[in-house]
């Protein structure tokens, strides 16, 4: 019995020539097969010896069957990265591909498997590579509320924010699932990466966008210091760290001016500042138009560290991980309280300094 | 292939704002009519500025999910979706009739039909309806019954309160409830004194606002006298100052608002089938 994809391919070779990762096939009055990479060329092939030929070499063809679905650029392109198919051939890739081939998308591990030779993806948060007993799913509508919540039960208000939850699978999934799935979870990611990959991504620095806020984000635009761009690189620290954010920025504060600050590691890029960037810089505008003034405090020196430790915790989500007992940490709950016993006046100031200057 | 967009606000402090687009957006892909049903939103992702490439079809239908036009569906939406070519005029809108344009964005090689916001369409007073049915219990409600639509009033923008005044006169129109009246959180006619507006025993009062938040859940069950203090909740209905008030919450989370969005693109070009009369029939017989 001849094979569906061996029957798929004779037939698409007589509509028009078939190439794909090393596998070349025509139809001119007779058929044409060959795959350099095995050494077989051979032509004035009849229906029957095209199709014992391609059944001899059933991966090339059925790569060629997967390949050959009807997909979005974007997303070929994608399900082709995920098993590496532009640097491996065609035997090596199915050989790996039984074993299970997997990369890495923001915190999550997407595994692509051959499954009774055809395709099935997997996709976990790569914490929970090798984990038992997770929560498993099919459907790629349920990515979105999986994700609404960190582990803490806490509102995730950006989707890339290194903070996804664990615990669950989607174990068993078509092409186009995996691609759907990963959209519901690190939205147009697949979209910016592709165009990235075409040398065609659109990046708004931080100029053009501050320049086109209105209403409320307004504001923002008048928050330019002549010509230094330091503000920036802070908004910049803050927001979108790798601590804080698994895009890979590539904004900068406009097409001349690059920022001093790295823009991270991520997979895929970031092409503008985002509304949380914009909501978080309005704040920063209305902040920044005060006027610095000096402030005397009395502090020992292990008090000066402290304050600095609690800022620091609080700056990379540590303070909820501090124990309770700990009273080493500087930034420990019962430190704290007793620096605030002991510092703080009736009114909440710091060593008893007004906030305001009393003339 | 067509698809449907569904633009909405969002939030980043709240994670039930989103949930209304969410599910209309999901009632409407079941459906099956487009080949894609995407959500953007201005706080949350996709943003409305990366959702057009997300998506694979070339005919798409925007469709603001939104109470009133103005200053989102006329300024931020357009501008953000790279609609260059869009102008206000396109609507040719006295503040409640806005329709559809059709554009292209910059980014995407894509025919956008720009839809006006959900909330002035006709078929939003139907929502409206059904929501006092939903919130009763009773498919017939109406006679006897008072219904006050609810808005924010015209802090920012009069066609805020030009919307809440359209649907309002349509219901009162229609005859089904004893009385019909428009109220407002930050102007006068007032809903903090909603019985002295009305002579029935019984009172629906409809928010006309997309999703459940601040204003929803705890400003207006305050001011009207429902609870003193809203995270203690309320009874349906309660009694204040001698009247029954049946209160629905937002609109927006109204299932049938789905068939709003399916009526916008249809209006606008999209081919939908018998999407309308199924969504109307499939979203009564699963309201509460």
């Amino acid at each position: 019995m001849t094979a569906p994809a061996v029957a798929r391919l004779s037939s698409a070779v007589r509509e028009e020539p078939v190439a794909c990762d090393g596998l070349h096939a025509e139809y001119d009055d007779n058929y044409q097969f060959s795959i350099p990479d095995a050494d077989i060329e051979e032509s004035g092939l009849s229906e029957d010896e095209f199709e014992t030929l391609a059944a001899d070499h059933e991966p090339y063809v059925t790569n060629w069957a997967y390949w050959n679905e009807d997909r979005a650029d974007a997303d070929d392109a994608f399900l082709r990265w995920l098993e590496a198919a532009d640097e491996t051939t065609v035997p090596e890739r199915y050989e790996s591909l039984r074993a299970g081939m997997s990369r890495s998308w923001g915190e999550l591990r997407i595994e692509v498997r051959l499954d009774d030779g055809a395709r099935r993806y997997e996709i976990r948060h790569s914490d929970d590579v090798g984990e038992d007993g997770l929560e498993p799913h099919d459907e790629p509508l349920d990515a979105r509320s999986l994700v609404t919540h960190d582990d803490d039960g806490r509102y995730r208000p950006l989707k890339t924010a290194p903070s996804l939850p664990h615990g669950w699978v989607f174990a068993d999934q078509t092409g186009r699932e995996c691609v759907e799935t990963v959209e519901y979870i690190y939205p147009a990611t697949v979209a910016n990466w592709y165009l990235e990959r075409q040398g065609e991504l659109d990046i708004d620095h931080w100029e053009p966008t501050i320049g086109r806020q209105s209403g409320i984000y307004g504001v923002v635009q008048t928050w330019n210091r002549g010509d230094s761009h330091e503000h920036v690189n802070w908004v910049a620290e803050a927001c979108c760290d790798d601590s804080q954010c698994v895009k890979r920025r590539e904004w900068q504060y406009d097409e001349e001016t690059d920022l001093d600050v790295p823009g991270g590691d991520g997979e895929f890029p970031c092409r503008e500042p985002c509304s949380l960037v914009i909501a978080a810089a309005r704040k920063w505008t209305r902040l920044e138009g005060e006027q610095e003034q000096a402030y005397e405090f009395t502090l020992t020196p292990s008090e000066k560290e402290q304050v600095e430790e609690i800022i620091d915790a609080v700056a990379d989500g540590r303070a909820d991980e501090i124990r309770e007992a700990d009273t080493s940490d500087p930034a420990n709950r019962y430190r704290a309280r007793y620096l605030r016993a002991k510092r703080f006046d009736e009114d909440g100031n710091l060593s008893g300094t007004a906030t305001e200057s009393s003339e | 292939m067509q698809a449907l967009v569904v633009v909405a606000h969002g939030s980043h402090l709240n994670p039930d704002s989103s949930t209304p687009t969410y599910r209309h957006a999901d009632t409407v892909r079941e459906t099956g009519v487009f080949d894609e049903v995407a959500t953007a939103f201005w706080k949350e992702e996709p943003s409305f500025r990366e959702v057009l490439r997300t998506l694979n079809s070339e005919e798409v239908y925007v469709v603001p999910l939104f109470i009133s036009e103005g200053y989102f569906t006329e300024q931020v939406i357009p501008r953000e979706l790279r609609l260059a070519e869009f102008d206000v005029d396109q609507w040719d809108s006295d503040g409640t009739s806005a329709s559809s344009t059709t554009l292209r964005a910059t980014d995407v090689d894509k025919t956008v039909h720009y839809c006006g916001p959900a909330g002035t369409h006709d078929a939003m007073t139907d929502v409206i309806v059904r929501r006092a049915e939903s919130v009763t219990g009773d498919d017939e409600v109406g006679e006897g019954f008072g219904l006050a639509v609810v808005g924010h009033g015209t802090e920012r923008n009069e066609n805020s309160a030009k919307a809440i005044r359209y649907h309002a006169d349509r219901i009162r129109e229609s005859g089904r409830f004893d009385e019909v009246h428009d109220l407002y959180m930050d102007e006068e006619p007032e809903v903090d004194d909603v019985s002295d507006h009305f002579d029935t025993d019984d009172v629906v009062v409809v928010p006309l606002f997309i999703a459940d938040g601040y204003h929803t859940q705890e400003d207006i069950p305050e001011d009207m006298g429902l609870t003193d203090d809203y995270r203690t909740g309320w009874d349906t209905p309660t009694e204040v100052d001698g009247v029954n008030i049946w209160y629905a919450g937002a609109v927006g989370t109204e299932p049938l608002m789905a068939d709003v969005l399916l009526e916008r693109a249809r209006d606008a070009g999209a081919a939908v089938g018998t999407a309308v009369e199924e969504v109307r029939e499939q979203t009564r017989a699963g309201a509460d």
